[in-house]
């Protein structure tokens, strides 16, 4: 976006102007080339044959026909997508907001206080994000476990019957934790290089004006970070809304509560891969990607934050 | 700035400390139990004794010699799998970002603008949406249980791509560029012993998640495998921990194996993490900061 310097420009001839804008042509591609084609051979090309793909239904008599819409009207009268995507809403609207202000409460914290123990912590509350989603699930379906989990002896202790969440109503919080604990300690990461950049000259300015601790928390550091919570906020909905590590980790582990549907993307793996109908597996795909695609571009585009985060 | 206000008022601060440490308990937990749990053998984990503290006999060798024979060393595979895909796929995406990120900042060429547009409409795209597709296309060519299928999907990163276009467009002033060309040097060379050098913080960022994007990869590799010689460790665990629920009596042994598996293969990323902590944390601070 930086443009050339306009004085220096009008300097030059014009043959030599053009040579540098042959110049600026051709090594701009040659740079951007090459990802580009992968770009296209591992994006764009997916994409349009996912299209292409969910037009068409494949039957037992008679092949391969086409079908136009029919899978998508299929898949948003369908229960098992329909049930699908209300849980993934209503896990979004729990587990992101309580990610963020996990994420932030700890930024603020650590910006605020250093200590030997602030920087064991930054690194230990980073830690899970170091750990593939899949192996976290793996950990916490073991903690979760009745057999061999703590739960059950901590709450022996108050003679309590173990709360199971691998099952029933709980399942939904047992995942929240599981995502809260992987996720919430990059966030913070990322809003604490944020903080740590504000300059500090800032503080000083609002503590002669009479400003506390908790003011300049509030009114200076929270305004300050706004395009980094946005960032959070973006990698958040799009990481929930294509939940599916974790749910099909701990499916071995609840099998009774969590279904081959459980989220959409599970539902297209099944469909696909489980059941071979591939026409319907693509449609799914290629709804959830655009309803997150949509979903997001019109969030920035109505909190008007689109320029400065892109 | 904030040392100075510690130092003057340390007392203050410790309902935060506490607070934290709190916090740090609750991350921690799940690696206390693995590592407390993956030193007993089966009677030791399912006896009923305390979850999360050892067992009369601690047998670490023991287990690990389990986990590196058992089924024929198949986990070894697994974890060399896994760095083979972390490698290949994390410098390939890093390299391919770098380039492009800098094409983007520095050079002014026809269709920059709505190429850009593209990739940054490509960060919404969710992953697991081109999962199937790319399978199906993968099939055609048959690429689809061989080591590319995972390694080519991971070439792909066009969060890589806005990081190191925010850092080149920042970090690398154009007068230095200049001054390079009028200095004689070419593109290439311009490039690799100017630009490159001050993009470095962002490389290693790019690198590193890139890397571990590869080494957590979970959803692609199953789909696209089904040779278990050929399985990631994350898809391997996942198919152990699905034996040994359908089968809980009969498969003790394996659970254990399970356990310890799981904090093996955290390792090498705890490790890479540690080690180049102080590299990438700036890279990653760009991306937040516009």
């Amino acid at each position: 976006m930086i443009e050339k310097s306009a004085p220096d420009a009008q300097q030059r001839t014009r043959r030599k102007r053009s040579k540098i804008r042959l110049r600026e042509q051709v090594m701009g591609w040659l740079f951007v080339g090459p990802f580009g084609i992968v770009f296209l051979a591992l994006l764009i090309a997916p994409l349009a044959y996912a299209l292409y793909l969910s037009l068409f239904q494949k039957r037992l008599i008679g092949g391969t026909s086409f079908v136009f819409l029919d899978n998508y009207v299929k898949a948003f009268t369908d229960p098992s997508f329909l049930s699908g995507s209300w849980f993934v809403v209503r896990f979004s609207l729990v587990s992101i907001p309580l990610q963020i202000v996990v994420a932030l409460a700890m930024a603020l914290i650590l910006d605020a206080v250093t200590s030997m123990f602030t920087r064991f912590s930054r690194l230990m509350i980073f830690l899970p994000y170091a750990i593939p989603t899949v192996i976290g699930a793996v950990m916490w379906g073991f903690l979760y476990s009745k057999s061999f989990g703590p739960l059950a002896d901590l709450f022996g202790l108050f003679g309590a019957a173990p709360p199971d969440f691998l099952g029933g109503n709980l399942i939904f919080y047992g995942l929240v934790n599981i995502v809260t604990w992987q996720w919430a300690g990059y966030y913070m990461i990322i809003l604490y290089a944020a903080l740590q950049g504000i300059d500090p000259a800032l503080y000083e300015a609002a503590r002669m004006d009479g400003a506390g601790k908790w003011q300049i928390a509030l009114r200076i550091k929270i305004p300050l970070i706004t395009p980094a919570l946005l960032l959070i906020l973006v990698f958040a909905l799009i990481g929930t809304l294509q939940f599916f590590n974790e749910p099909q980790i701990l499916r071995s582990l609840a099998a009774g509560t969590i279904g081959p549907d459980f989220t959409p993307n599970m539902y297209a793996y099944q469909q696909a891969f489980a059941l071979a109908n591939f026409n319907y597996g693509s449609a799914i795909s290629f709804a959830l990607g655009g309803i997150v695609f949509v979903g997001v571009y019109a969030f920035l585009f109505f909190t008007r934050k689109r320029r400065s985060f892109l | 700035m904030t040392r100075d206000r510690s130092r003057r008022r340390p007392q203050s601060h410790l309902p935060l400390q506490v607070l934290l440490g709190f916090l740090v308990v609750y991350f921690l937990v799940p690696f206390w139990w693995v590592i407390v749990n993956s030193s007993k053998d089966a009677p030791g984990l399912f006896g009923g004794g305390n979850t999360l503290w050892f067992a009369d006999r601690i047998d670490y060798l023991g287990n690990l010699q389990q986990l590196f024979t058992y089924d024929n060393g198949i986990y070894g595979r697994w974890i060399l799998n896994s760095t083979l895909y972390a490698l290949v796929g994390g410098l390939g995406a890093t390299v391919l970002a770098v380039m492009a990120g800098y094409g983007f900042a520095k050079y002014r060429f026809t269709g920059r603008r709505f190429s850009f547009s593209l990739v940054l409409g490509a960060l919404m795209v969710p992953a697991t949406a081109l999962v199937i597709p790319t399978f199906m296309m993968f099939s055609e060519f048959g690429l689809t249980n061989t080591i590319w299928a995972v390694i080519i999907p991971s070439l792909l990163n066009p969060f890589g791509v806005y990081l190191m276009h925010v850092y080149a467009r920042d970090a690398v002033p154009d007068e230095i560029l200049d001054a390079a060309r009028a200095d004689g040097a070419g593109e290439v060379r311009t490039f690799l012993q100017v630009a490159f050098p001050l993009m470095r913080p962002a490389v290693v960022t790019v690198l590193l998640l890139s890397a571990v994007a590869s080494w957590n990869n979970y959803f692609l590799p199953l789909a696209m495998l089904s040779d278990n010689r050929l399985f990631p460790v994350t898809v391997g665990l996942g198919l152990w921990q699905g034996i040994a629920s359908a089968n809980n009596a009969g498969s003790t042994s394996l659970w254990s194996l399970i356990i310890l598996g799981a904090l093996v293969s955290v390792v090498p990323l705890v490790i890479a993490f540690f080690t180049l902590q102080r590299h990438w944390r700036g890279g990653l601070s760009v991306g937040g900061l516009r």
